[in-house]
């Protein structure tokens, strides 16, 4: 009788799992099967996985594209965890007055739109082009610069301060370590979940990011995977196959994170909240 | 020794500031400058890199630019149909999966949650070819004998809107119900115990109980949500380029159709930029006015 009672709820919940699941197992099937078997509907796996992969190795340069990614991705996590915890923990461990006065400052950028910078920011380096052609237009510097540092991070690293225990600090004062040493030796090893969490999320809108690539890199050799996708998307005659490999192919990272670290990746969405 | 524990007490305080100082650089240099910059250029006209100040001449343009009036409508438009549907969702969801004798809970979850992981790109190509002209949907809805023809999910003014929303839904509901998840674990479950000994029923329970616990949460995902809509751009990019016409131009897609894609115009540009900061502030705040004015 119980069980009955619950049956619409469990109805219910199954059809939500089944459309969110859906798109997945097409493009992953998609991605076995010829263009044309695409169009037609077939919903079983097909044997073309190969020759849709050798494809975009081959006319569609997706392993430059996805070593740019990669580039862009490590270099913006290691810098944004870098500098935000410093900043986070500087704001919580050293707070006063008029630290706090910034930081409510800073939370303010987190209402500015990417779409209200996106303009002068291209300005800006296309003006630094000329002067320093290694982080002007079209490098990975141009990409990484305006994006790690987020008041978001920031502020995600501060919360999670509030939690590390400051006796330990004292007993790193008293063992002779600079505050500076305080931090890399004491602060950070003991905040590793934290760490972990921001380094996920990071990574993942890193890797995902489509607008300022879009406008900053622009010559198909430095292309991101979002944008070579995007770019295969939008052609007249698509191949559905070779298409819908790109989209597993890139999934795959962001997927293979969220499954191994499921717990620190909504630890780290949560934790920014409360 | 007075003297030096003040300049011990003025090194420590120093040192703080360094800790904060490379982040407080960045965050002025590629945010706050570059607002300013468009606030400047939101000022002058021209074509690409020769810019003269124009007085108000954007501003003016803006009052009747039809196309901006367009663009502002349809993100409008998604923002009230599509933010309260999915947020509903949401917290209809978690409630569900918070009950402690529900089974396979786990699975349900992990799986409405899955959608968070693909890129905003690449979701938006599966959805335009889920719901092309002779997309899966169409056929199996042929097929199901639900639909004589195909619905123009992209090509038709009216359903290309539908298809965004239904495409946002899918990508955004699974990402606020954790929220919701994680706000409902921490509500002390002896509250509805008492609730139920005074005889309250299950909507009841919900809607004094569950739901004014929620109002921060409901408050944060709108929020979020509010600025993420007038912010969108890359399934608009990637699943209809803002057609058919402009039926589903969002402001950041005309922004940068006037900088990037036309000759460029970043004045003008940065003038219907401003428009969104001013909309978000305007509408952020609502939100908070409005929560915080029943407590």
């Amino acid at each position: 009788m119980r069980s009955l009672r619950r049956a619409p709820i469990y109805i219910f919940l199954s059809i939500v799992a089944f459309v969110s699941i859906f798109p997945f197992l097409w493009m992953i099937i998609s991605a076995t099967n010829l263009s044309v078997d695409v169009t037609q509907g077939r919903m079983l796996p097909g044997t073309a996985l190969f020759d849709n992969i050798r494809k975009l190795t081959e006319s569609i340069n997706l392993v430059p594209a996805l070593w740019n990614t990669l580039k862009i991705a490590l270099t913006t996590t290691v810098l944004a965890l870098l500098v935000a915890s410093l900043a986070g923990y500087g704001f919580e461990i050293y707070r006063s007055k008029a630290k706090d006065m910034v930081f409510n400052l800073l939370l303010l950028s987190m209402m500015i739109p990417f779409a209200a910078l996106m303009v002068p920011l291209y300005q800006m380096f296309s003006k630094l082009s000329a002067a320093a052609p290694l982080i002007g237009v079209n490098t990975v510097a141009a990409v990484v610069l305006p994006t790690f540092t987020t008041a978001f991070l920031i502020f995600f690293f501060r919360q999670s301060s509030k939690m590390f225990p400051r006796e330990l600090l004292e007993a790193g004062r008293i063992d002779g370590l600079s505050e500076l040493g305080l931090f890399f030796k004491i602060y950070m090893p003991t905040m590793k979940t934290t760490y972990s969490a921001a380094a996920i999320i990071t990574f993942m809108s890193s890797w995902n990011n489509y607008l300022w690539p879009l406008i900053v890199l622009q010559t198909p050799e430095k292309r991101t995977i979002p944008l070579l996708i995007s770019n295969l998307g939008s052609s007249y005659s698509p191949d559905f196959g070779v298409i819908m490999a790109a989209v597993v192919i890139s999934t795959l990272p962001t997927a293979l994170v969220f499954f191994l670290m499921q717990k620190q990746f909504v630890a780290g969405m949560v934790g920014s909240v409360k | 020794m007075r003297a030096v524990n003040h300049t011990m007490r003025n090194r420590a305080k120093l040192t703080g500031w360094l800790f904060i100082a490379a982040a407080v650089l960045m965050i002025c240099l590629f945010y706050f400058y570059p607002m300013i910059q468009a606030l400047l250029l939101s000022f002058k006209t021209g074509a690409g890199a020769n810019l003269h100040f124009d007085g108000l001449t954007n501003y003016k343009r803006l009052l009747s630019d039809k196309t901006f009036f367009t663009a502002v409508k349809n993100t409008f438009l998604f923002l009230i149909v599509q933010v309260p549907i999915m947020i509903v969702f949401a917290m209809m969801i978690s409630v569900l999966l918070n009950d402690s004798k529900l089974r396979f809970k786990g699975f349900f979850r992990t799986a409405i949650f899955l959608p968070c992981v693909t890129s905003l790109v690449a979701y938006s190509v599966v959805f335009k070819y889920l719901f092309g002209n002779d997309g899966l949907i169409n056929l199996a809805l042929m097929n199901m004998h639900i639909l004589s023809e195909p619905i123009q999910w992209i090509s038709d003014p009216f359903w290309a809107k539908v298809t965004i929303i239904i495409a946002i839904t899918w990508r955004w509901t699974g990402y606020n119900m954790i929220f919701f998840l994680s706000s409902l674990q921490n509500i002390d479950s002896s509250i509805y115990e008492a609730a139920k000994i005074d005889g309250a029923s299950g909507p009841r329970q919900f809607f004094s109980i569950t739901v004014p616990l929620l109002k921060p949460i409901i408050l944060f995902t709108s929020i979020t949500s509010t600025i993420g809509t007038l912010q969108l751009f890359d399934e608009i990019m990637n699943i209809t380029k803002g057609g058919p016409g402009n039926a589903t131009l969002s402001i950041s897609q005309y922004i940068y159709n006037l900088s990037f894609k036309y000759t460029p115009d970043f004045g003008y540009a940065a003038t219907v930029s401003y428009s969104i900061v001013v909309m978000i502030i305007i509408l952020s705040f609502l939100q908070i006015k409005l929560a915080g004015d029943d407590k």
